[in-house]
């Protein structure tokens, strides 16, 4: 009796003693984007706290400012972070210089084929997962329903950009400050040139050739920029060149758009009254295309990954686990409303009745991610993946260079032949400076 | 009316359209934060709305705010404290001794800061990674001082040269030993000087915003990165942004307008009596 | 006791001949502190970016390594936007301190004189030092100067003028306004206290003499004021030199290159592309231009400082 007192005493002194050591938790630094979703991660994560005794240390900062902290720490291999945020630009060429952890074996209750393909395939490299996403946008063309009712037009499923300047030009009347066509013309690889990239390519173009030769003074650029310069001139609003994705929303939301062509991931707040004074009068369709469909709705998705310094890997794990699987998406519903349920990821959230009854649009932009082929951007065959960039490290210094361009010519400093000439030229610097074709 | 008294009005109101001219994208910025986002960017601007508390709230939420102003405060003081400390024997040297090379040492020092920190960045990254400084605050401590240390010195530099030489000289011939002459005749004489260097110091530091960034994490992350994180996400922000902004400047700026008698006073270029 | 205004130069010999050298050697010892850590401080990250600046080293493809010999100097020599780069700072620079020193003192002149609330109304007029700089910058570029939902145009509108597109239209000179408002403070601060050390009696004794207000300005005050700009112009510039935050946060340097200075360029060019042999390559030669600057500054206005 005693012997079996004392082992029962001391299995269970044993199990108390490990459950306390389990239970002490983790403390892990994580790093992300101050955008509403992850806001709302930030919020929610106390559960993931509690569930599993560790704790986050959070780091939110603005997109610009987190690129390059994080990739300075993860480059140096600094060891400041144990998960960061990044896009589905930085997922390929990171987890190409293993600087991530591959993230294949988070089990099958997490449903990986539940995974949109494009989206899982953006980022990944060589058929391994570097990063789970924690939403996934494309873009798409709103517009207002009731400015079009009132001119007569109906809006086709899949518009061309010449049938777009045609609605432009009847929608706009600018004594009443009401502009048909409010585009992104603020520069930066991520800015103007996330909507100019798209539109290079449904007019036939593309960044380089099969050789790595920049492209820029092909005649589907000059079209497409030529377009871009002369509809934004005549029906967008002034200071278009400082305007990027935020302040073309507010001038959507505040009723001063006829059309605005951008991220999926903005409709849930130009439907939200709350937010815009639009609400009630917004339609949406798909993306703009011109001589082809390929590449014309980009592809962006903000991922979860951990970099392969960290010491607390299961830690991490277990929480980009829990922050991009289909019970997270059923909580934020329940918890911040379904409109705000992270979209573009999963198939079971567009499956789920109470998205689509809260989200009119899903099925929009269900269509335009699956569509966005991240391997197929262009007309024609290109050496690079990528639709609205290019995923070599390279390309956020010269996507900014060609956007600062194109924005000068914009506001009319230069004309476009000039602007494109003098993208081309510094493109070609860049790349015989990188060391291309390699 | 006195011509006295109406030089005065005309006076008062230059004064204060000038002032007010100054002040006012602060004070819309202040008066931002009391709005709704959507309020925020109306067109035409609100003048007049009915204010509310939504943005303090949120950003209180969001980001612990007093562990950033404590950081701010440590970091700013300790490397304003260390900077003065270096400075003020060496500015003394120079104003009191001054040799062939004194202008060019002042020079060189300046010259320390035409560096510009980007392109600096990943060898102190390295640095500090190596040395395990990254994300503390004795790192940027350091960091701080060593950027101020040329501005110091000039400044104390030009205040030491005010104090009239008559005064040490007469504290020189009772017998004065130049330690005491610095610590009960220079000191004192130039506290004001000392004060308003000080100020500039501890402003440069809280509002500095790139070795901030990229060499905190979050345990010494001061508040330049509380606002990084409320600038430019995706969507409206600006009533939150000018709320953040607003919390954040307030420290400073009720510490610099209590402290700008005694910098008004004491930054006298010349008559000490 | 009478007070001495500055402009009287005290005699050098502070000491006799005899201690002089004894007093000398005691200096060392204080100056050395200063000088060892400040030597230390730009040594080792001077040797660092120059080690750098000779290598193939950028941060995202550690395939690319190997010694680069002066190609990284080269590639950044023969980019035509340097040029530009570094007419936009000196343009910047200048006119920044223009718009500081020559305000500043008119509005120092203004604080000055005795009027109602004169305490709090200097309080607000120092008030935008002590703002962060990017957002300082965010405020001016999306409360103020933007053409459709800033206060700017706002004005411009209700007056009937189309309301300007700042930044794409003068995206330099809109800076240069967001840059001298941050630092007039700076300049009005220096300034009026300098002012304010100015003898009382003189001024008495120049308006028995006749002299009116104008001339009160050119003949009195100004010369007085010489050693307090020297120190705000030197101090500025150090600073205005390396301007990045309101270009980051408003122009991002564009459109085109208009409102790149050359602290900026470094950024797109090197840090951007983490090409690290670029980025130090382009430090270097920041400091020998900025080292320039300094001589060509200090030689003018030096007797100004140290007399």
């Amino acid at each position: 009796m005693q012997l079996r007192q004392l082992t029962l005493w001391s299995a269970a002194g044993w199990i108390a003693g490990t459950g306390l050591a389990l239970a002490q938790g983790q403390t892990l630094t994580i790093a992300t984007v101050n955008n509403a979703d992850m806001i709302i991660m930030q919020r929610l994560s106390p559960k993931w706290e509690q569930a599993t005794g560790n704790k986050l240390n959070w780091v939110v900062l603005e997109e610009n400012v987190l690129r390059q902290r994080a990739t300075t720490d993860i480059a140096t291999k600094g060891g400041q972070f144990d998960i960061i945020t990044i896009g589905s630009y930085e997922a390929p060429i990171w987890g190409k210089q293993n600087w991530l952890v591959t993230l294949d074996d988070l089990g099958a209750d997490y449903d990986y084929a539940d995974i949109i393909p494009s989206v899982k395939n953006g980022l990944s490299y060589n058929g391994k997962l570097y990063a789970v996403p924690f939403y996934a946008e494309s873009s798409f063309t709103f517009y207002r329903k009731d400015l079009f009712d009132q001119a007569g037009i109906k809006m086709p499923a899949k518009p061309t950009y010449d049938q777009i300047a045609e609605y432009a030009a009847k929608l706009t009347d600018k004594s009443k400050e009401q502009y048909g066509f409010c585009q992104r013309g603020k520069p930066g690889w991520g800015e103007n040139m996330a909507f100019i990239g798209p539109m290079v390519n449904a007019f036939g173009g593309r960044w380089f050739n099969e050789k790595w030769e920049p492209q820029l003074t092909t005649e589907p650029w000059k079209n497409a920029i030529n377009y871009y310069v002369k509809n934004i001139r005549e029906y967008g609003p002034p200071g278009a060149t400082a305007n990027g994705h935020n302040e073309n929303r507010a001038l959507f939301a505040t009723g001063h758009c006829a059309m605005w062509v951008d991220a999926t991931s903005a409709a849930g707040y130009i439907y939200n009254p709350k937010e815009s004074q639009v609400a009630d009068k917004t339609a949406f369709t798909a993306a703009p295309v011109q001589v082809t469909s390929n590449g014309s709705g980009w592809f962006w998705a903000w991922s979860l990954g951990i970099p392969a310094s960290s010491k607390k890997v299961d830690a991490a794990k277990s929480f980009v686990k829990w922050a991009t699987s289909k019970d997270y998406v059923t909580l934020v519903g329940n918890e911040a409303g379904w409109v705000a349920a992270p979209p573009g990821t999963r198939k079971s959230t567009y499956d789920n009745p109470e998205y689509q009854k809260a989200a009119p649009f899903a099925k929009v932009v269900y269509d335009a991610v699956v569509n966005a082929d991240l391997t197929k951007p262009t007309k024609d065959p290109v050496p690079y993946i990528g639709i609205q960039y290019v995923a070599i490290p390279e390309f956020q210094g010269i996507g900014t260079a060609v956007g600062q361009q194109i924005a000068a010519a914009l506001a009319g400093q230069t004309t476009v032949e000039q602007a494109l000439e003098t993208a081309q030229r510094s493109t070609e610097r860049t790349m015989k400076q990188a060391g291309y074709p390699k | 009316m006195h011509p006295k008294t109406r030089k005065k009005l005309i006076l008062t109101l230059v004064g204060w359209l000038a002032a007010g001219l100054i002040f006012f994208p602060i004070f819309w910025m202040m008066l931002t934060s009391f709005k709704t986002e959507v309020e925020a960017v109306a067109t035409p601007p609100k003048l007049f709305f009915s204010p509310t508390l939504e943005n303090y709230v949120t950003v209180r939420e969001r980001a612990d705010y007093i562990h950033f102003a404590i950081n701010s405060i440590v970091i700013s003081v300790g490397a304003t404290l260390l900077a003065t400390l270096i400075a003020v024997p060496a500015a003394y040297a120079m104003a009191f001794f001054p040799g062939k090379r004194t202008k060019d040492l002042l020079l060189w020092m300046l010259s320390t800061k035409m560096m510009p920190a980007v392109g600096v960045l990943i060898p102190i990254y390295l640095l500090f990674r190596d040395t395990g400084a990254i994300d503390t605050r004795w790192g940027l401590i350091v960091v701080y001082t060593l950027m101020n240390l040329p501005i110091v010195v000039w400044m104390l530099y030009t205040f030491f040269k005010e104090v009239p030489k008559d005064i040490l000289e007469a504290g020189r011939m009772d017998g004065a030993k130049p330690k005491q002459e610095v610590w009960m005749l220079l000191l004192p004489l130039s506290l004001p000087g000392i004060a308003s260097t000080a100020l500039l110091s501890i402003i440069l530091c809280w509002n500095e915003a790139f070795w901030s960034l990229n060499l905190t994490t979050s345990e010494a992350a001061p508040l330049t990165t509380f606002i990084a994180s409320f600038s430019a996400p995706e969507g409206l922000f600006w009533a939150k942004l000018s709320a953040a902004s607003t919390i954040a400047i307030a420290p400073i700026l009720v510490f610099g307008w209590m402290s700008q008698r005694q910098l008004v006073r004491g930054l006298t270029f010349g008559a000490v009596k | 006791m009478a007070s001495t205004t500055t402009t009287v130069p005290v005699p050098g010999a502070s000491a006799p001949a005899g201690r002089r050298s004894q007093r000398n050697v005691r200096t060392l010892p204080l100056i050395a502190p200063s000088v060892i850590i400040l030597f230390l401080w730009m040594i080792v990250p001077l040797v660092m970016t120059l080690w750098f600046s000779f290598q193939y080293y950028n941060l995202l493809d550690p395939s690319v390594g190997g010694f680069a010999g002066f190609e990284n100097y080269t590639f950044l020599l023969t980019d035509p936007s340097l040029w530009t780069a570094m007419a936009n700072t000196l343009f910047l620079v200048f006119w920044v301190l223009v718009i500081t020193v020559g305000l500043g003192t008119l509005l120092a002149v203004l604080f000055d004189q005795e009027f109602y609330g004169r305490g709090i109304a200097r309080l607000l007029a120092i008030a935008p030092f002590f703002v962060m700089p990017t957002v300082s910058a965010l405020i001016w570029k999306n409360m103020l100067m933007h053409p459709v939902n800033g206060l700017f145009a706002f004005f411009a509108r209700s007056l009937g003028f189309p309301a300007i597109d700042f930044f794409g239209s003068f995206p330099l000179t809109s800076v240069i306004i967001i840059v001298a408002w941050q630092w007039l403070p700076f300049a009005l601060l220096i300034l009026l206290t300098a002012i304010q050390s100015l003898d009382s009696e003189q001024k008495e004794a120049a308006r028995m003499d006749g002299a009116g207000p104008i001339s009160m300005f050119f003949f009195i005050i100004l010369p007085h004021l010489g050693r307090a700009i020297s120190v705000v112009i030197m101090i500025e510039t150090i600073f205005l030199l390396s301007v990045f935050a309101e270009i980051y946060v408003t122009t991002s340097g564009g459109p085109g290159l208009a409102s790149t200075n050359l602290a900026f360029l470094i950024y797109l060019r090197a840090l951007r592309e983490y090409d690290v042999g670029g980025a130090s390559a382009a430090g270097v030669i920041a400091v020998i231009l900025a080292n320039i600057v300094a001589i060509f500054l200090v030689r003018s206005i030096a007797k100004n400082i140290a007399d």
